[in-house]
């Protein structure tokens, strides 16, 4: 259960390793928490270092294409460590090159979209039980506007920001949130190596957006706030302007 | 019995939860198979009154949240006591007795508590000093299990350890059904008050101290804005009933019909509106407070304007705006003093504190294994939620008040962790214990249980 200064107690991160994910458990650090799950894809491969030091570090196994597996996963985590205060949806692949490869394209989309669906709908219900908790969606600005460069991501991420912001219309009413997160560029492990986009922010940034939001009850956030007003004109820039910014 | 899947809070309004709210009648809770059905999410139930708790004592996230919609009263004029249904409000029981000459043992700052509430938080009031808590008045009391038997509980009875594991219980231990308990005879619906403003903060505890075993009642209205040499400046407020006689001598027109009583309503605040709490109102506040008083009043003031002046302002928690407050309580031991004044001190300079701030020298505790009144110093601080550098501030003030032995009112938190509950109540095992044998299931939860660790 939150307190009464919007701090939770218990976190789940699907993605355990996620740079963004870490920063966010970091900035919701409170004498409050007690316990954080790590659900990584082999659980020992879970790094539990660099938490503060009396919180409780628990790790699962948590693969994103074993969709069978979603709801018992969370049903265990529950089981085991109460109520879930937040869960961070932050697992996900960039899918470089799969442009010209339909399986490792399709691939993406297990991980990206179909895990992204079947996690959150097995998340859902559990907090649905609880009449409280929010699901922290990590969405991207690719998926609002898809580029030439990125696109089978783009489209991975647009389905889960579809189905993130629906969710939360579904769960209106139920005690339970989910917030979704739109984040530019952000430099992390994910994107060592590759040319910074303007606006491109840290993953403190997306942290501090992300405590900001839940302590606001935003269901909607982009980090850096900006891009929201950036994004409402690219949207609906002409096709030929699109290309010529992506390029 | 009427249910709705609803989000509920406390009265600080600062975190929700949705459960099915329940309302149904003394009767249909206790027949066969309704706790069942009432638990068939498996997340379990728990009882609320009105509410008045200020975090999530009476919310089960997921769960039901059962309130009783009927009770009767029954005077017994030649014991002093009454038995009343646990879902009346003792605004309701006071209509109905304060024209008879009696008065609640206990009351606290707001007569919208049901008797219910009043027992499983072991409320106190500005007697505390003289009187005790609510569940040292308690006779008697009929308590709902978990099985969905019911079983008698007296103080000394047989089945004490249950009583006293109930005072104070946060409803955890079963439903309270009907309590029996002492009244205070009245002549008037009068006090004799006497009102003084003290400077600072050392004069205010030594008068405390010099005058308050001379009043039944006894309390101190603190500004938590001054800061140098008028830290601590206060409101101290003495009162005793007032006979017939010394109405007569000192307010003569409201003589005519002395035990007549019904409490004003002045305003509703509206549903929505922005906090109007911030450091500069909060401090103009506290200045107005502090000079609308002169520097000493000595008059009869009715029932309503001693103990329940808030209540003529209809959902008052509205004004902290959405993100709602904070009320912090805390008893210290007597001797703690100087804890007290840097406490004081270090709330004074975070400026944040609001207009409900109070200090009170409790007397001893009842007995409740979780009863949250013992012998010290109790400080109420109003805080609205969304400030900064609260999480620091309270987390600071937790330890100091830990260090020298004290503790905080589970009532009143919304913030507390389940260490520091565990260190303020060396109890509390042993309560878990009394409370296993009568809930081996696991039928009573709430979010406070779930936030505290309590079950
Ligand atoms: C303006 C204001 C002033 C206040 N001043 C004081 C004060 O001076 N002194 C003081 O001690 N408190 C004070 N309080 C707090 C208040 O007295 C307590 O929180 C009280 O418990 C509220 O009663 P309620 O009926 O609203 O109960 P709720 O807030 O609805 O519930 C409180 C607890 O009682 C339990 N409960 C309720 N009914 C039953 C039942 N039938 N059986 C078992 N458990 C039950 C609930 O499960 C919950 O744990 C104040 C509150 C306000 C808003």
């Amino acid at each position: 259960m939150n307190n009464a200064i919007n701090q939770p107690q218990t976190i789940l991160v699907l993605g355990g390793n996620s740079d963004i994910a870490r920063a966010i458990v970091a900035e919701l650090s409170s004498p409050a928490l007690k316990t954080v799950v790590l659900a990584c894809r082999d659980a020992a491969s879970a790094d539990t270092s660099g938490f503060a030091n009396d919180v409780e570090i628990a790790t699962i196994t948590f693969d994103a294409t074993k969709h069978a597996l979603h709801a018992s996963m969370i049903e265990e985590v529950a089981a085991e460590h109460g109520d879930l205060d937040v869960v961070i949806q932050a697992f996900g692949q960039l899918g470089l090159d799969v442009a010209d490869d339909p399986v490792a394209a399709a691939n993406l989309v297990t991980v990206n979209y179909a895990g992204a669906v079947s996690s959150g709908l097995a998340v859902a219900a559990q907090l649905r039980k609880q009449g409280h908790g929010t699901l922290v969606v990590l969405s991207s600005v690719a998926g609002v506007r898809t580029r030439a460069s990125n696109f089978v991501y783009g489209s991975t991420k647009a389905g889960q920001d579809a189905f993130a912001t629906g969710l939360g219309h579904s769960l209106h009413g139920s005690g339970a949130n989910v917030m979704t997160v739109r984040p530019g560029f952000v430099r992390s492990s994910m994107t060592k190596g590759m040319q910074e986009a303007p606006f491109t922010i840290d993953v403190s940034d997306v942290a501090k957006a992300v405590a900001n939001g839940l302590k606001k009850g935003s269901s909607v956030v982009w980090a850096p706030a900006k891009l929201r007003g950036v994004f409402a004109l690219l949207k609906f820039a002409p096709d030929f302007v699109w290309r010529k910014l992506d390029s | 019995m009427n249910s709705e899947q609803l989000a509920l809070t406390g009265w600080g309004r600062t975190t929700p939860s949705v459960a099915s709210l329940v309302d149904i009648s003394a009767d249909e809770l206790t027949q066969t198979g309704v706790l069942e059905r009432l638990d068939q999410s498996g997340r379990g139930i728990i009882a609320r009154g009105m509410g008045r708790s200020y975090g999530d004592p009476a919310q089960n996230g997921g769960g039901s949240v059962v309130r009783i919609s009927d009770g009767k009263i029954e005077v017994n004029s030649a014991r002093g006591s009454v038995r009343v249904g646990a879902g009346i409000s003792l605004d309701t029981l006071l209509r109905e007795i304060i024209p008879l000459g009696w008065f609640v043992p206990v009351t606290p700052g707001t007569r919208f508590v049901t008797v219910g509430g009043a027992i499983a938080a072991d409320i106190h009031g500005k007697n505390h000093h003289v009187d005790g808590s609510f569940g040292s008045h308690v006779q008697e009391m009929t308590l709902l299990l978990a099985d969905g038997t019911q079983r008698s509980l007296s103080p000394t009875g047989e089945h004490t350890n249950l009583f006293w594991a109930t005072v104070g219980g946060m409803g955890l231990t079963g439903i309270i059904l009907d309590a029996t308990f002492s009244l205070i005879p009245i002549e008037t619906r009068h006090c004799v008050v006497t009102n003084e403003r003290v400077p600072d903060f050392d004069t205010l505890i030594e008068k405390m101290i010099a005058s308050d075993h001379l009043y039944q009642y006894s309390v101190a209205w603190i500004d938590l804005c001054a800061t140098g040499s008028s830290l601590g400046r206060a409101l101290l407020a003495s009162a005793n009933h007032a006979s017939l006689d010394e109405l007569r001598v000192m307010n003569p027109k409201q003589t005519t019909d002395p035990l007549a009583y019904s409490p004003p309503m002045l305003a509703d605040i509206p549903s929505v509106v922005p906090n109007v709490f911030n450091k500069l109102t909060i401090k103009a506040f506290n200045e107005l407070w502090y000079r609308k008083t002169p520097k000493l009043q000595h008059h009869t003031e009715t029932l309503t304007g001693f103990f329940h002046p808030l209540d003529m302002v209809g959902w008052w928690n509205r004004l902290y705006g959405r993100n709602g407050f904070i009320q912090y309580q805390f008893v210290v031991p007597d001797n703690a003093v100087d804890t007290l004044r840097s406490i004081v001190e270090k709330v004074a300079a975070h400026g944040h504190a609001s207009f409900v701030n109070v200090l009170k020298r409790f007397g001893p505790g009842s007995g409740g294994y979780l009863s949250f009144p013992t012998s010290g110093w109790t400080l109420t601080i109003d805080i609205p939620s969304g400030v900064d550098g609260l999480d620091t501030l309270l987390n600071e003030l937790d330890e100091m008040i830990l260090g020298v032995g004290g503790r905080h009112y589970l009532a009143k938190d919304a913030q507390l962790t389940p260490a520091v509950i565990r260190s303020g109540y060396p109890r509390l095992d042993e309560w878990k214990a009394i409370r296993r044998t009568v809930d081996p299931n696991g039928r009573w939860a709430s979010d406070l249980a779930r936030r505290l660790d309590l079950l």
